[in-house]
């Protein structure tokens, strides 16, 4: 499966939840109304500049914080395909895999560097491969563990039979 | 194995597990509240329409729900939620739901222990990052999002990482100014926010034996803030009297044998300096000291990890005949904290002190709603967070402190070392 889309980028490292979706809109459970406040607490204009199957990419441990699934349901509906960092925070990374909504790829931190704002992207997950078409470079990502995968190929744990 | 890995393996039916294997568990207990349990019944509606029906709970009797983070109903849509739940919950048998104004409720993690409705040696997995605190009672607890617990409340099963373990020996003798929640701090400041990202952190040493049972689940509590899978104490005299005090309920407590460690760290307690999380994280550590003398606006005594009944006595202890600074509230934990707190003459301190008492809730912990913060706000705090906006506007600010700390700092309107007001 190849997914093209662009980058969103905001390098710093350990965006928690409360600025992936924060806290007064947790009593919202409607998707829609949950992705026009995707990223509030860093770009009021995130959800805007968003088109289908684009790409956010972020520092170390993105997604501490809470356990809220507002979060990357947020981000999904907006469009955001994949999440592109050297780590993710353990609650947010299941939430985006059990629930289907987006994939959390793990990069080395060098690659971070080497994409920019803008940048078209070209996702292989079969190879484990970002082609970076803007400037040409390629980087991998490491592989989903073999039950992550599973659930991945399965669309979310609804879906997965033990 | 460890006390963590022996709780996998007996939950998946395995004589041994090690860091790194995936397992499916059984689980013995689970909690959603009025936030993740709209989130749960929204998941189930989403199954529905692709064919995946809830025909029933996997054990109604292990289930329960509290109301919290906007209770008393802040607004239309936290009302409605709560009336959403209150039906689902009775259409599907779950009868442990502590409803705000109908006798004991109060905050998950809170209940969590004071009701003894997690057991030592139980896996427990909650709708709540802050699942983790129950670890200090001995068991298994981790917390999760929407999905999983859906799917834990369907099967009675979920999967599992086992984790990488990290060791704390807090030894030496504790003054009495430090709290549990200043030696978190400080560990949290030395390993990061990620610093135990997918593992657990288990705590021994004389000064944890010698810790009674709320101010074990501090530290337990923010081991989330370091990103850890759990946080856990093996079950001891001090966790069997505290639940013998609550429930009759036989349990089977696990200890560890033959554990092992990824890494190992000691701490000497008697050196500890009260230490302060600075803005915007909670591993921006400092001791009160260097920070005394920045000015804050407010003083908050609440949530899961702050507002136990020793924190509300901590800070009534310092509070005592004097008058506060500045805006200061306190909202005990749980309806059953509040009456002890109330009984013992801890109420009339804060209100003679000028604070204002509120009702049990997550409040403006999670910058719900009681006390929200103001753009350029600044407010010292007993609760876990401070990231941007945590409390309220995203320019607010807020250091973390023990609720010693708090109180000190609300009787100066600055960041005080509590041993500055007490002499």
């Amino acid at each position: 499966m190849t997914i093209k889309g662009t980058v969103h980028k905001y390098g710093k490292d350990n965006i928690d939840t409360d600025v992936i979706l924060p806290g007064p809109y947790l009593k919202i459970h409607d998707h829609a109304e949950l992705s026009k406040h995707a990223m509030e607490g860093i770009d009021t204009e995130f959800s805007k500049k968003v088109s289908k199957g684009d790409f956010l990419v972020a520092g170390n441990n993105f997604g501490c914080g809470s356990s809220r699934e507002h979060a990357p349901i947020a981000l999904s509906h907006c469009g955001i395909s994949a999440i592109i960092a050297p780590s993710f925070a353990r609650i947010f990374y299941r939430n985006c895999v059990d629930g289907g909504y987006l994939l959390p790829l793990e990069v080395e931190k060098s690659t971070l560097e080497q994409i920019s704002d803008k940048d078209s992207l070209e996702i292989d997950i079969e190879k484990n491969e970002i082609h970076d078409v803007t400037n040409g470079k390629k980087f991998p990502i490491r592989p989903f563990p073999p039950l992550i995968k599973k659930i991945i190929d399965c669309g979310g744990l609804m879906y997965y039979k033990e | 194995m460890n006390i963590t890995e022996k709780i996998i393996a007996h939950a998946s039916n395995k004589s041994s597990v090690s860091p790194g294997d995936v397992v499916f568990a059984n689980v013995d207990k689970l909690m959603i509240h009025d936030v993740s349990g709209p989130g749960v019944i929204k998941v189930f509606e989403e199954w529905a329409k692709r064919g995946v029906q809830l025909e029933k709970v996997w054990n109604a009797d292990k289930i329960w729900i509290s109301e919290d983070h906007f209770v008393p109903s802040a607004d239309r849509i936290s009302a409605e939620n709560i009336t959403k739940l209150t039906d689902w919950a009775k259409k599907f048998g779950i009868k442990k739901h502590f409803k705000y104004g109908l006798g004991q409720y109060g905050i998950c993690h809170t209940l969590s222990h004071e009701e003894a409705l997690v057991l030592p040696g139980e896996f427990y997995v909650g709708g709540d990052s802050h699942t983790n605190t129950t670890g200090a009672l001995g068991a298994l607890a981790v917390g999760l999002g929407h999905t999983d617990i859906a799917y834990a409340m369907m099967h009675g099963r979920i999967w599992l990482k086992v984790p990488e373990a990290m060791l704390f020996k807090l030894v030496g003798k504790k003054p009495p100014h430090i709290m549990a929640k200043d030696i978190i701090l400080k560990i949290i400041g030395d390993i990061g926010t990620d610093g135990a990202n997918y593992r657990t952190m288990e705590f021994t040493g004389d000064v944890v034996s010698e810790m009674s049972m709320e101010e074990r689940l501090t530290l337990t509590n923010m081991t989330t803030e370091a990103g850890a899978k759990n946080g856990i104490i093996a079950p001891d005299s001090v966790a069997d009297e505290y639940i013998r005090q609550r429930t009759a309920s036989p349990y089977a407590p696990i200890l560890g044998d033959d554990s092992r460690y990824l890494e190992e760290y000691t701490y000497e307690i008697e050196k500890l300096e009260p230490i302060v999380a600075k803005p915007y994280s909670p591993q921006n550590a400092a001791t009160a000291r260097e920070l005394q003398g920045i000015e804050v606006n407010k003083a908050y005594i609440g949530s899961c990890t702050g507002a136990k009944l020793e924190d509300l006595r901590s800070a009534a202890q310092i509070l005592k005949g004097k008058k506060v600074k500045i805006r200061t509230e306190v909202l005990p934990a749980a309806q059953s904290i509040y009456i002890k707190a109330m009984k013992e003459g801890l109420i009339d301190i804060f209100m003679e002190a000028g604070a204002v008492v509120g009702p049990p809730t997550c409040g403006a912990c999670c910058g719900a709603h009681m006390g929200i913060l103001a753009k350029d706000e600044i407010c010292v705090s007993t609760t876990n967070r401070n990231f941007p906006g945590r409390m309220g506007h995203v320019e607010s600010q807020t250091y973390l402190a023990s609720p010693l700390v708090v109180a000190a700092s609300a009787l100066k309107g600055k960041i005080t070392d509590p041993r500055d007001v007490t002499k």
